[in-house]
């Protein structure tokens, strides 16, 4: 009996560790490539360890396009002010959906589920003619206040406020503060854990987006990091290791916050996934 | 009394629209209002250059897709991307769940592992296994080595809309998993117990009690995994530099309605149109998966 379950167990580590591997080469590559010099890339060897080890594509990459510190820049801020905005603003709606009473409120909940349900394709080109007469291409404004709410989120919120105990707000009320001064110094604080969980998913979603920007970006100074990776692999066709390098910097910033913030992703998960 | 009892409503639904401004707003602005727009749009003929002009056509741009052979391919190839890739991705996502649940050490390590593709924006993903799908790149270098054909998959009509499936199923299985792991959690330990005192082994287990429990989940994850897959879009412009290519084999719906949306000339249109009819094929989609997992729960 006892055998038994240890032959189990190594099936199991043995599946486990497989598909860790296949997990992990792609990006073992990706990074060995990235330490390559060229005459080592176009050799066709397969070495995942490199032969001639440099850090010279790291530094070449930001000389031969010097629009990589914009990008990085254009990324950062709209995916920082746009997650900002976001939490604030599904934050708030989810309140009123669970907290307050006002005419069309049930009316406006179903208008925020069934926008759930509509792909961004259908209002993809009318935004675009939207964003045009308001002047808004090739703009920040015109990446971020198009997303500064997130229907999925607000209805997470309402669900999280619907559970949040009422005797907080009721305190706060009478020691004179108003509901808007509650919800901000009394309600928001103590939200904090599903904040978390919507800020990853928002940043990542702002961060990772790729066809937004393709759209509303026309100039390349204004590019995203995905978009003017994109352009970039487009100029360098066969220099792998150059593009494999700016890949690695695109995405050590979003690993860094994971390592920061990995419990609250688990716990959005289950928060999002859960319905 | 009753005076005051309305003021303090008032004053309620006051904060109530308040609270809701911005979300009113950008609904107003850039949900519903474009909505109704795309109809308009749907129904005309669209001009942008110069003095932007529309022109009601009627239902010619919905009718137009029957007689265009790209619009043909494009949704076949993406029928066929939903087709494979969402089982795929599906099964793989609860095996890699079930085992990841067996409450081994490591566990935690193992799950990190497995996040990563998640974590990482589609177009880094895109470029890493380009480079690896090269002609003389990691991928082939491996088939070799088992004895195995090897391809071009990013110049073979033939291959090049597998090596984007067997991408995505890749990048977005793990994703899956994490969902699936939360709901395992729930699953009482004493059902497995009381299984294994019947003598069920661990493959009798998953499928008596693991499959069964998870079938909620695994309606939200089919569900989300069709919505995903009909929109694919980022893999395929990458992949194919924004033309589909190679031989259209890599054109998908909603690559093709962005090359009629503003690549083209006078087709913005018609790109709506197609967006339409791309949001009802996975309203359906989506109705009959809910619908069909309905009825198997009644038993």
């Amino acid at each position: 009996m006892k055998k038994k379950t240890s032959i189990g167990r190594i099936i199991l580590y043995g599946i486990l560790s497989l598909y860790a591997l296949i997990t992990l080469i792609p990006f073992l590559w990706a990074l060995s490539s990235s330490f390559k010099p060229l005459s080592e890339i176009v050799s066709g060897a397969i070495t995942f360890i490199p032969e001639n080890f440099t850090l010279d594509n790291y530094r070449q990459i930001f000389i031969e396009e010097e629009l990589f510190p914009r990008w990085m820049f254009n990324s950062v801020f709209i995916a920082t002010v746009g997650t900002g905005l976001n939490l604030i603003f599904n934050s708030m709606a989810g309140y009123a959906l669970a907290r307050l009473s006002f005419p069309g409120k049930k009316g406006l909940f179903i208008i925020i589920l069934a926008v759930l349900m509509i792909p961004a394709q259908v209002t993809m080109i009318p935004n675009y003619l939207i964003l045009r007469e308001f002047g808004w291409l090739n703009s920040y404004q015109g990446m971020i206040v198009p997303s500064m709410i997130n229907a999925t989120f607000i209805f997470m919120m309402r669900q999280f406020f619907v559970n949040f105990p009422k005797e907080l707000e009721e305190a706060a009320a009478i020691d004179g503060l108003s509901r808007i001064g509650t919800f901000f110094k009394v309600v928001l604080p103590l939200a904090k854990p599903a904040l978390a969980a919507q800020a990853i998913f928002v940043f990542m979603g702002f961060w990772n987006d790729f066809m937004r920007p393709l759209i509303i970006m026309t100039d390349s100074s204004m590019y995203t990091l995905p978009l003017g990776l994109n352009t970039f692999k487009g100029q360098f066709v066969s220099y792998w290791n150059y593009i494999m390098a700016a890949s690695m910097v695109f995405t050590l910033p979003v690993l860094v916050i994971y390592a920061f913030f990995n419990k609250y992703f688990i716990k959005g998960l289950s928060l999002t996934g859960g319905k | 009394m009753s005076r005051k009892y309305s003021r303090k409503k008032l004053q309620e639904a006051g904060q109530g629209y308040f609270f809701m401004s911005p979300t009113l707003f950008v609904l107003a602005c850039f949900i519903l209002g474009p909505i109704f727009y795309a109809v308009f749009l749907s129904f005309h003929n669209v001009r942008l250059l110069g003095e932007t002009a529309f022109n009601f056509v009627g239902f010619a741009n919905y009718e137009r897709v029957f007689d265009d052979r790209r619009a043909l391919i494009a949704l076949w190839n993406t029928f066929k991307y939903v087709i494979i890739v969402v089982p795929c991705q599906t099964v793989l996502a609860i095996v890699l769940a079930a085992t990841l649940n067996a409450g081994m050490k490591g566990e935690k390590f193992f799950r990190i592992v497995y996040f990563l593709p998640t974590l990482t924006s589609s177009a880094v993903l895109t470029l890493i296994f380009m480079w690896m799908y090269n002609r003389e790149g990691l991928v082939n270098f491996g088939l070799e080595s088992l004895g195995l054909p090897t391809y071009d998959f990013i110049g073979d009509p033939n291959v090049a809309l597998t090596a984007i499936m067997i991408m995505n199923i890749w990048a977005t299985a793990p994703f899956f998993m994490v969902i699936y792991l939360a709901a395992l959690q729930d699953i009482p330990d004493s059902l497995y117990e009381a299984a294994e005192l019947d003598g069920a082994g661990p493959i009798r287990k998953f499928w008596s009690i693991t499959v069964p429990h998870l079938k909620p989940i695994t309606s939200f994850v089919v569900i989300m995994g069709i919505i995903g897959t009909f929109q694919l879009f980022d893999q395929s412009y990458i992949f194919s530099g924004g033309s589909g290519g190679p031989d259209n084999s890599t054109l998908t719906v909603v690559l093709l309605i962005y090359q009629y949306a503003f690549k083209t000339m006078d087709t913005m249109g018609y790109a709506t149109a197609i967006a339409f009819m791309l949001a009802i094929v996975i309203l359906v989609a989506t109705l009959l998966q809910r619908k069909f997992s309905k009825e198997e729960n009644l038993y």
